[in-house]
């Protein structure tokens, strides 16, 4: 009898205490505007990506449901997952932000951050949202850009351009591998692109966390980058570089078309990845001859060590 | 041209005074117990750089000199000062030997500053700002100096993440009356009007310290801080 009262005195109670949480749960939902900070309103942001405006206001739900689990309920990459997580999730507070279409140090664009919620960001715990519709993406992006003042103060960056992609030749390449030596790509990325440069190790992003380069050599014909999988996007992210990590910015220290040399060079380091670059490195032998400057006043011939550069 | 160069002139002469004749706070940084010794930098992972230390250069978190005297300790006025615009002269912030020349670099707001890169490799040049925005740029050897100014105070960490020893300092300041300390620790802020000031000491690894102190006139008052060092 005694262990029979127990049990009923233990399902009774389990029953209350959930009760009691559903409660606090139902109670928490319905709490009225708590914004991302709280005892404050939520900021009457907007987003505009084309056609489609976002308002922060109708992303409440969606951000609490599926982004505060990682990002936290108060955008500074705090959720309750977080602990999990490497890389961490992206702080929103202090509005650094990976992927840009704009110079180092400025605002991201609307659409860069709509992209990277349909993208995803490979190598992370970022998933690619493509389960939400244009609007509630639009949403999320002037939800999270509450959670920063400088969304007040500081206008986005003017996106970079990015001319017509040359063909690729073999010179293309063979300028691109004298580049990554030249700018010392390899220092990180490794000779051979997979990661393991002898600064690698090293690494940390703008928190202190440990961080790996990009290894080129992994992955197939699914391939990504952080911030997308086109040779546009390649471009792009050196010449923005990746706020909050050490990969830096090289807009100010290469030509549009040495930039395209390199996007050229860097296809080929990806080994199982189908592309036209690895075709026009097959045709050619498969190895890629050194470069030779030929702009370059010939006070001393060229040396044959690959990628020598100046 | 010819008037704005006169007058120019006048105005010199006529501030001149005011600023030869002002108060000086001066004095000098120690510190108290027992500091971290600073660790030689292996450099040989970049050959350029090693080959121009002989012996190896070492880690400068903590510089100090005969006397427990402590070097690189930024002394400003936080408070008291009129508020100044940024002088028009540039700073600028070396590579050199894979180390940056000056370790600690204050400069005003809105002050122009250049970073120059002397070495024969790449450097990224990456101040870590949370106040001001955070950028990271390469600099190849031979590139042009890279322009860049913050408009907000703050101290900022700058690395190098090519190069992880290197580790530098941007104190950003709201005012030009600042100096830093050198290696007996001494430090002076002159052309003082009267007045009461806030003079705050920043040193990276100890914190920061601040004294009031109040200037009647064409004085010099002494000031001396004094930082518990930390034992790791």
């Amino acid at each position: 009898m005694n262990t029979l009262k127990a049990a009923q005195f233990r399902v009774v109670f389990v029953h209350v205490v959930l009760a009691a949480l559903c409660t606090v749960r139902v109670v928490a939902q319905d709490a009225p505007d708590v914004g991302p900070h709280p005892h404050q309103p939520l900021k009457p942001m907007e987003s505009h990506i084309g056609h489609v405006t976002g308002h922060a206001k109708d992303a409440k739900t969606d951000y609490r449901r599926y982004c505060a689990g990682c990002h936290g309920d108060q955008g500074d990459g705090n959720g309750e997952n977080a602990v999990w997580l490497d890389p961490k999730p992206r702080d929103f507070t202090i509005a650094t932000f990976k992927c840009r279409s704009t110079p180092t140090g400025t605002l991201p664009t609307d659409q860069d951050l709509f992209n990277t919620i349909g993208r995803g960001v490979t190598n992370s715990n970022m998933p690619i949202w493509n389960t939400f519709t244009d609007h509630q993406r639009a949403n999320l992006v002037a939800y999270i850009k509450t959670f920063s003042p400088r969304w007040e103060k500081e206008k986005a960056g003017d996106p970079i351009n990015i001319p017509a992609e040359p063909p690729v030749t073999i010179e293309s390449i063979s300028h691109g591998k004298a580049l990554f030596t030249k700018l010392e790509c390899w220092k990180c990325h490794g000779p051979e692109g997979k990661g393991d440069g002898p600064s690698a190790a090293t690494l940390t992003d703008s928190k202190d966390q440990p961080i790996r380069p990009y290894n080129f050599a992994s992955g197939g014909d699914d391939a990504r980058f952080k911030c997308g999988s086109t040779n546009q996007d390649v471009y792009r992210i050196f010449m923005t570089g990746v706020d909050g990590t050490p990969m830096p910015s090289f807009a100010d220290t290469i030509q549009p078309n040495d930039a395209w040399d390199l996007v050229h060079f860097l296809r080929t380091l990806q080994v199982h990845r189908h592309s036209k670059e690895n075709d026009v490195l097959k045709a050619a032998g498969g190895t890629i001859p050194p470069y030779v400057d030929k702009a370059a006043p010939s006070i001393q011939p060229a040396s044959g060590a690959a990628g020598g550069g100046n | 041209m010819r008037a704005s160069k006169y007058a120019a002139a006048i105005l010199t002469a006529t501030l001149c005074p005011v600023l030869m004749f002002g108060g000086t706070v001066s004095g000098k940084v120690t510190y108290t117990g027992t500091p971290v010794k600073p660790k030689p930098i292996d450099m040989s992972k970049e050959p350029s750089c090693a080959k121009q230390h002989n012996p190896p250069v070492t880690t400068e978190t903590v510089v100090t000199g005969q006397g427990n005297t402590l070097e690189n300790v930024v002394v400003y006025i936080s408070a008291g000062a009129d508020d100044a615009n940024a002088p028009t002269q540039t700073v600028s912030f070396e590579q050199k030997g894979c180390q940056y020349l000056p370790h600690v670099l204050a400069m005003h707001t809105n002050q122009d500053l250049k970073v120059l890169n002397d070495d024969q490799t790449s450097h990224n040049i990456h101040p870590l700002a949370k106040v001001n925005r955070e950028w990271n740029k390469s600099q190849p050897p031979g590139a042009p100096p890279i322009d860049a100014k913050f408009d907000q105070p703050e101290f900022i960490s700058v690395k190098c993440n090519i190069h992880p020893w290197m580790h530098g300092w941007f104190a950003v300041l709201k005012t030009n009356h600042y100096s830093i300390s050198k290696e007996n620790g001494a430090f002076s802020l002159p052309d003082l009007k009267p007045g009461k000031y806030t003079i705050t000491a920043w040193h990276e690894d100890y914190g920061t310290q601040t004294q009031e102190v109040t200037i009647t006139g064409n004085e010099t008052k002494s000031v001396d801080f004094a930082f518990k060092a930390k034992a790791y």
